[in-house]
């Protein structure tokens, strides 16, 4: 069948400053650059270009630009580019489209309809370079009240307190499987955040032994397919997830094609080497609150009541009820993954329309279980586009304990949200399993990458907070008096439980 | 050693222990919750205490979970759901029926059951055997993966629920169909749903396959392995292995590794 698709991407090379290095045809992964020899010219196929710039970085004279292809459909507000090449991929292959990363609409960001408050005159605002600044955070269940003991001059806390893993942020690596990225990218999250003083999560993918050492900053996932799961692994990890949903692919399962289950692959996720990695939807031991409340119970006996247990959800609908039933079931640690979380892999319907924003789902959340009394029961973990440490101090301010980022840990190693993840040949090295490619990634370098990314969040929002004149992220959380909202309906406003800008 | 001493902090709990034999103690559950069920257990094992017989089980979840140094559980009543979750190189043995959940992502180790199961037994099982004399519920064996030198195994000596193998990655089930009179089926559907890796040994025809699988006469070998399954099963169950075995199975087999390759456009 003769395909109606037009390339995405034109590339041009500028001839007066190519010399055919061919640094561009061996970054390439998807064979663009080739030399031709008879020619003496390094040449391209444009049509396979997915704009990942690799090459535009690498090329040591800056010969090359990579443009979005000006000939396109003749698309309208309604008939979209996108609809329109959707429509002819789908009749050329009667298939599924696929993405990676996050949702890419913008209807969905309230982040950017809400700005943040600052002290002038009637309070000080602080100035955190002279003042201590406290963004340590501690998530597990807190005690609703605590009794101390008074002895001959001393005091002891006789309060038990449950397990609380410990950040130095409130920031922490979101959930990325081994798998979905290379085992380079793993071991740059996992030296981050041992580095920082915070956490990855493995994903549901398994933990390499070879990682096993950062158990302590590690959070270990256990999904439906159970990948690499066994006594050994949950003993490793500093807190257990239960993954039962994400936002990019809420209510549907993912799997791992086979061909990317390398022998290492095999071995971290406990399966054959070969086989396709299938997880389904349900984890089919929890069709209720109740089976959820025996899976956390199973992992808190088999880890001896010594670590928080999570659990993962993406947001949709009905998300605080949902929440409020998870806070019963006895988890220590509720983490929401809205509508633009990412993905290595997903149906690009199912990203693109289903679930909410997660700034919707993170303050009805807060709110339901503040109004249930049992906020304190679980911390809040908040997933799904989060950009910078604006987007950070607003999560706080609505209610969350702490954030989980992915993508923007991805484009800090390098990535440079082409959404061709599923491909499993990501130029950047990351969301590949190919040992020639994920080379690109050199842990030492990409995990200084990544703390940097930390460090300067965490000034960031010491600024901010000092700017509010709070000097403890505690006084932040739920501080929605600090919020204001840009734009929106009184519903919206509402739901997220701050006034308009100028009231 | 005395029991008040075993039992440290939780002396209420102490009364509850009994010496048998060196390295050997027997628990009365009736009446405990499962977290004194278990923390009982867990003091023990720390005690490298390798045997146990729990007397009076009334349904208390997660026995063996997290254990290190107990060999051998024996259970006497039921035990509730989750029994064996995550365990790993213990071998317990249920004079009784047991509930949901059994063996849950188990990675070695042995469940003997002399009477039924519930649903999911086996979930995601990595290795190690669970065998039930009587029937299981639904999605025995969903999950089951084989991995290196793990193979798990699960034999059944009467009839299944439906969904019997669902996305079974490796190992073997065998359903050996003993209370089927004559020309009778398993009630069992979808069975081998998703499948794309192991084997199921079964003797009597089920109600529904998934569209994974296919249905082949054994072979040689399939012979062999399913001949050491049973005399395995007899002797647990006290029963005559030729009986068993003087019957006709067949094999379930994956089409694929690759069960859903063809779904997307790239
Ligand atoms: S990397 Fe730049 S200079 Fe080298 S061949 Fe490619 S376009 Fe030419
Ligand atoms: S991880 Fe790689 S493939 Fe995925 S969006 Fe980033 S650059 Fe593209």
């Amino acid at each position: 069948m003769k395909s109606y698709m037009l390339p995405e991407f034109n590339v041009y090379r500028d001839l007066e400053r190519c010399v055919s290095c061919q640094v561009c045809v061996n970054q390439c992964t998807y064979m663009v650059h080739y030399y031709d020899e008879e020619e003496d010219l390094v040449k391209s196929r444009e049509e396979n270009c997915v704009g990942c710039l690799r090459c535009a970085m690498l090329c040591p004279t800056k010969a090359l630009k990579i443009v979005p292809n000006p000939t396109s459909y003749r698309e309208n507000h309604h008939w979209t580019r996108e609809s329109i090449s959707a429509i002819k991929v789908q009749a050329e292959s009667g298939g599924v489209i696929l993405t990676g990363m996050g949702c890419d609409k913008p209807q969905y960001t309230y982040w950017d309809r809400i700005v943040l408050n600052a002290s002038q005159v009637t309070n000080p605002s602080i100035d955190p370079l002279r003042e201590p600044m406290e963004i340590r955070t501690f998530l597990g269940k807190k005690p609703k009240e605590l009794s101390i003991e008074a002895g001959s001059g001393r005091y002891s806390l006789t309060t038990e307190l449950s397990p609380q893993l410990k950040l130095e942020m409130p920031i922490m690596f979101t959930a990325i499987s081994y798998g979905a990225v290379s085992f380079n990218v793993h071991e740059s999250l996992a030296m981050a955040a041992s580095e920082s003083g915070t956490y990855f999560n493995t994903g549901e993918g398994g933990l390499d032994r070879r990682l096993y050492r950062y158990g302590d900053h590690a959070i270990v996932q256990v999904a439906s397919g159970r990948f690499g799961v066994d006594p050994s692994y949950l003993e490793v990890g500093a807190a257990v997830e239960i993954k039962i949903g994400q936002g990019a692919k809420p209510g549907i399962g993912g799997h791992l094609p086979g061909e990317k289950v390398s022998r290492e692959i095999s071995r971290t996720r406990m399966i054959p080497k070969g086989t396709d990695a299938l997880s389904p939807a349900p984890q089919h031991d929890i069709y209720s609150i109740e089976d959820l409340s025996q899976l956390i119970y199973a992992i808190k006996e088999a880890t001896g009541y010594a670590k928080p247990v999570s659990v993962k959800i993406a947001a949709v609908h009905n998300s605080a009820a949902i929440a409020s039933g998870i806070v019963r079931a006895g988890a220590d640690i509720i983490a929401l993954d809205g509508i633009r979380g990412s993905t290595g892999a997903a149906p690009k319907i199912i990203r693109d329309n289903v679930g909410i924003p997660i700034e919707l789902a993170l303050a009805s959340v807060d709110q339901r279980l503040r109004d249930e009394g049992i906020r304190n029961e679980a911390s809040l973990v908040v997933a799904g586009g989060v950009r910078n440490s604006a987007d950070v101090v607003k999560a706080i301010a609505l209610g969350a304990d702490a954030v989980y980022i992915g993508t923007a840990a991805l484009i800090a190693i390098g990535c440079t949200v082409c959404q061709k993840c599923y491909m499993g040949r990501c130029p950047w090295g990351i969301a590949t399993t190919d040992p020639w490619i994920s080379k690109r990634v050199n842990p030492l370098i990409a995990s200084k990458r990544l703390s940097n990314l930390l460090r300067a969040w965490s000034l960031e929002i010491k600024e901010m907070m000092g700017g509010m004149g709070i000097n403890s992220i505690e006084s932040l959380r739920g501080n929605r008096e600090m919020l204001r909202g840009v734009g929106l309906t009184d519903k919206e406003l509402s739901i997220l439980g701050v006034r308009h800008a100028g009231e | 050693m005395r029991v008040s001493n075993l039992c440290g902090g939780v002396n209420a709990l102490g009364s509850r222990v009994r010496r048998i034999d060196e390295g050997f103690f027997e628990v009365d559950a009736g009446g405990l919750r499962y977290k004194e069920l278990n923390t009982i257990l867990r003091i023990l094992d720390r005690r490298r205490i390798h045997r146990v017989r729990l007397i009076n089980v009334e349904g208390q979840r997660y026995i063996g979970t997290g254990l290190r140094n107990i060999s051998e559980i024996e259970v006497h009543g039921t035990p509730g759901n989750d029994m064996g979750a995550f365990m790993k190189g213990l071998k317990i043995t249920v004079y009784g029926n047991a509930q949901d959940g059994c063996g849950n992502t188990m990675s070695s180790g042995e469940i003997i059951i002399h009477g039924s199961a519930g649903d999911i037994l086996g979930y995601a099982m990595r290795g190690g055997k669970i065998m039930v004399k009587g029937d299981i519920g639904y999605r025995g064996g969903i999950h089951m993966k084989e991995y290196h030198n793990l193979k798990p195994i699960i034999v059944v000596g009467g009839s299944a629920g439906d969904f019997l193998g669902e996305y079974m990655a490796g190992g073997i089930i065998a359903l050996l169909g003993l209370n089927l009179d004559g020309g009778s089926a398993h009630e069992a559907r979808y069975v081998g749903t998703g499948m794309h890796g192991g084997v199921i040994y079964i003797h009597g025809e089920v109600r529904h396959k998934g569209g994974e699988v296919v249905e082949l006469d054994l072979e040689r070998g399939d012979r062999i392995v399913l001949e050491g399954l049973v005399m395995e099963f007899s002797r647990n169950f006290d029963m005559d292995p030729e009986e068993i075995l003087d019957r006709e199975y067949y094999k379930l087999l994956p089409f694929s590794k690759r069960p859903y390759g063809q779904l997307y456009a790239y």
